[in-house]
This record gives structure tokens, sequence and C-alpha cells, in this order.
């Protein structure tokens, strides 16, 4: 049994999205060098859906796929959905992960979300 | 290339041992407590690995107690010693902050129970300062552990001169050598050592069996009540097989352990040189006073499992002291015991050769790691903050 699902090690071996959007829409990073956990996502949006988003990761092998798989299950979405996005959605998307790796979902949707205020705050018409 | 770098985790079954073992698996299957004769071989058989343990580290026979392995026999050694303070009127103990859990944890234990416990600093360079020792021995100490070799970084502690004050203050001295044992020349009584612990998958012996050393005339007491079997001071049957492929791989370590000392030093100083070219990168722990197979590395801005992980894709068994690779969420205690923060503790790596090492392999490995640790940097926040100036590196 390994440690992690074939769909967790493919996202971590060759994560998509991975980089920074020089001129995003919105930016979001949480977690702390103290626990070993930093996301950073970044998001471009337009007529209200993320037209792309990249991700940079410090972090143990499920942060980086939930990173990865999280860009890609909001690319193309409308921000209605994208908001939605929960922790539990990149986990099954990645065919599960250990129960004491859960919280690198939650940093993955914490992210996006962060990112999402982030674009909110500068663009507060689009809120509505 | 398939490189097993994580020795200090288990070893390789040695042909020694499993050559010793295969008989009496196969014919030697008598209760060394039955009067037949089979029985009675059986005994010989284990009394005479016991003699060729005890012998590699010049004790008696009879201060041999074969044990399940390394943390049962620090927990028999703690809790005894404990015992002996409890009715004595002496609770106070001292060890290290950079112990074993199988310790660490026997000690919060007892300190749940009313007992003090000193844990003295281990410095930068992970070592035991002898005068530092001195002086929190006290009146009412009862026990003195402190590990021979750490696990982790690999420091060697100035055994002979902890000896030495213990025994010159009058007080029990155990040093858990589960590292040590089969790779460093040990005289418990040149050492002035009463107790000592020790596993046999370190030395290329099997899982599940170890032994505690006990300087004759130390008290102890039961973890495992029963029959009187090792002298009444464990019970249950004894695993004969085990202990003989114990003794077989001990021996032949000893026998070699000069040079394979040697052999494998220039291999792990190759891989410490090679390492140490990678940029804000270091070293855990003294260069010279450590174990001649282990390499312990930290490097900035990366995190140890996503390290392991891409390590294991290309053929390389390591292991780390991040929070990921403990399951808990502080990195490993041995790391911040030597001042390491956790920003870089999370980045850490130890590389645990074998003795039949080779200078490609650790090429190999310094390759490989460069590389991934360089991937792994560039797409980590906290490396494009370090790199652009907005924090200063640690390392």
């Amino acid at each position: 049994m390994a440690l992690y699902s074939e769909k967790v090690m493919d996202h971590f071996r060759n994560p998509r999205n991975v980089g920074v959007i020089e001129d995003a829409d919105g930016v979001g990073e949480v977690g702390n060098a103290k626990c070993g956990d930093i996301m950073k996502m970044y998001l471009k949006i337009k007529d209200g859906v993320v037209t792309d988003a990249k991700f940079e990761t410090f972090g143990c092998g499920s942060a980086i796929a939930s990173s990865s798989m999280a860009t890609e299950l909001i690319i193309g979405k409308p921000l209605s959905e994208v908001r939605e996005l929960t922790n539990k959605a990149v986990a099954e998307a990645l065919d599960g992960l250990p129960a004491y790796k859960m919280h690198c979902s939650v940093l993955a949707e914490e992210a996006i979300k962060n990112a999402l205020d982030d674009y909110y705050s500068k663009h507060p018409e689009a809120k509505a | 290339m398939k490189i097993y770098a994580d020795n200090a985790a288990t070893t390789k079954l040695g042909r020694a041992a499993l050559e010793a073992m295969l008989p009496v698996m196969e014919e030697e299957y008598g209760n060394p407590s039955s009067l037949y004769e089979l029985g009675q071989r059986a005994k010989e058989i284990l009394e005479k690995a016991r003699a060729e343990i005890a012998a590699v580290i010049n004790a008696d026979p009879r201060e041999i107690i074969i044990t399940s392995g390394g943390s049962e026999a620090d927990n028999q050694a703690l809790l005894s010693a404990a015992d002996r303070g409890r009715k004595t009127g002496r609770m106070h103990i001292v060890s290290t902050a950079f112990e074993h859990h199988a310790v660490l944890h026997t000690l919060a234990k007892l300190e749940r129970e009313g007992f003090e416990v000193t844990l003295l600093p281990v410095h930068e360079d992970g070592l035991v300062r002898p005068a530092e020792l001195s002086a929190a021995i006290r009146d009412d100490t009862c026990l003195v552990s402190v590990m021979y070799a750490n696990n982790e970084i690999g420091t060697i502690q100035p055994i002979a001169e902890i000896g030495d004050i213990c025994a010159a203050r009058g007080v029990t001295f155990h040093t858990d050598a589960v590292q040590a044992v089969g790779h460093l020349p040990i005289d418990v009584r040149a050492q002035n050592i009463c107790m000592l612990s020790a596993s046999a998958h370190k030395f290329h012996g099997p899982k599940g069996v170890g032994f505690l050393y006990v300087k004759k005339g130390t008290p102890l007491i039961n973890l495992i009540e029963g029959g009187a079997q090792e002298s009444g001071r464990r019970a249950g049957t004894e695993n004969v097989a085990a202990a003989v492929g114990m003794a077989a791989s001990l021996k032949d370590s000893a026998a070699h352990m000069a040079e394979n000392a040697e052999r494998m030093r220039c291999i792990r100083d190759r891989l410490i040189k090679g390492l140490a070219a990678i940029p804000h990168s270091a070293l855990n722990g003294d260069a010279e006073k450590r174990l001649p197979g282990n390499v312990n590395f930290c490097f900035e801005g990366i995190e140890g499992e996503s390290l392991l992980l891409l390590l294991d894709d290309r053929g390389i068994c390591a292991s780390s002291g991040s929070a990921c690779t403990s399951g808990s969420l502080d990195p490993s205690h041995v790391l911040l015991a030597i001042g390491r923060v956790h920003d870089v503790a999370h980045g850490s790596l130890r590389l645990t050769i074998g003795e039949d090492a080779t200078e490609a392999e650790a090429d190999y490995i310094v390759k490989n790691v460069t590389e991934v640790v360089e991937y792994l940097r560039s797409f980590s926040p906290i490396w494009r903050d370090l790199e652009a100036g907005k924090k200063p590196y640690i390392l």
C-alpha cells in the first residue's frame, strides 16, 4: 500500500499550472513556514470566469498535489462555482488523502478563497 | 540505480545472521526451559549467543538481558533506575533534549509520576558538554541517561567522560546505544556504563530483538512478569533464533568495524562535501564526532517529505525530520534541539549509508538531491521571497 493514491502521486510528480501570473487579478497566500506548508495562488479573472490559475507551494507531496488539483478544478469555472469549492471536493478529485493530510486540501480551498477575496477587494462591483 | 540510504531506520539482514539463524529455526526448536536434551541444547545455544554479545562490549554474559529491542531495553533501564530512586528518595533524572522517544516519553511518564527531569542542551554541534552534565547532577539524582550516538544527526557523545563523572558521583549511568552498537567500539567497563540499550536490526541482525546490558549489582525491575527466563528479569519463552542472529551479526560487525568505519567515513565525507555545495544548505551536527554512516542536511526553502518522495522515484531511500514525515505539526525535536528554526527544520534530509556504499552511489545521491532541491525551490513561495530579498536567508 502506497502512502498516496495514484492520482496524488501523478499531480505531485507532474504538477499542473505551476508558476506565477505576473498580472494576476487575485493573489492568495495561506499557511506558514513554521508548520511546513505555504500555498500561493494566482488567479486571472475575466467576465466573472477564472481564465487562468497558477500556484507556488512549499510543502509536502499532498500539499503540492492539492494545489495542482485545485487549479484544475477552477480554471474555466464561473466565480459563483469557484466560491463554492470545498476542500472535500479537492480531496475527492485526488481519490482521497490520508486523514492526517486533509489539512493540505483545506489549505488549497483557503488559498483560492483568499485569492478571490483579493480580487473582490480590488473589484467590489464583481461581488454583486 | 537503487540505493538504500536509511540504515539508521533499519538494516538489511546480514548473511552472518541469516546463516546462524536458519539451523536454529529448522532444528533447534526446543524450549530452553525444558529439561530434555532438545531443550537443553536450545539453552546452550542461547547462552553461547549471550556470551558472544557480552564479549563484544566487554561485559559478563550474566549482565546481558535479551529484550524485544531498543525501546524495551530503554524502558526497563529507566523504569528500574526510577524505581530505585523512588525507594531511596532520589527523584531527579538528568538526560538530554535530543534522546530517542523511547527515552523521552518514558521520562515524561516519570515526570507525571513526580520525578523531576533535567534535559541538558546539546548545542549547535549536537554534543553534550560534560561540565554542564556534572553541574546538573544533584544529591537526589538517581539516573543519568545520555544516548551514545544520536539517531538523526549521528553525533557521538563523550560517553567515557560522562561515565567517569557519574561513577565519581555515584549515579547510575544509562546510555541508549542503539545507533552505536556494532558501529563503534564500546567497552562498558572502561567507559563506566551501568546500563546500555541495543537493537539487533541496526547492525544487520533480525528485527524484534535487542539487549540491555546491566552492570552487576544494578537493581532491575521487570516489565514482563511470568516465568524465570533471563534470570528472572524478563519473562517469556526466549526467541533463541533471534538471539543467535543478533549475536552473529554483532560478532561480524565487530570483526570488520575498523575497516568498515574507515570506508564509510570516506563516502560520508564525499556526500557531505557534495551536498554542502547546494546553496543555502547546512550540515546538521558536528562534522567529525559523528557516526561513520550519517549525513544530515537542512535545505532552505523546501519541505522534506516532497524531497523524499522525489528521491524515492529516483531509487533513493532516505528520511527526513520534517513534520509531514513525523505525522505531527512539529519538525524533528532533534533539529530543534540543535537550534534549527522550524522553517529550515522542515527541509531536512537524513542519509545513513551502509557498509557496502560506493563512491558512485554517493555521486548519484549528490546529483539527484541537488536536482530535486533545485526543482522544489523553483516553485516554492518561500524560496521566491528569499531570492527576491523580501526575507533574509537563514542558512
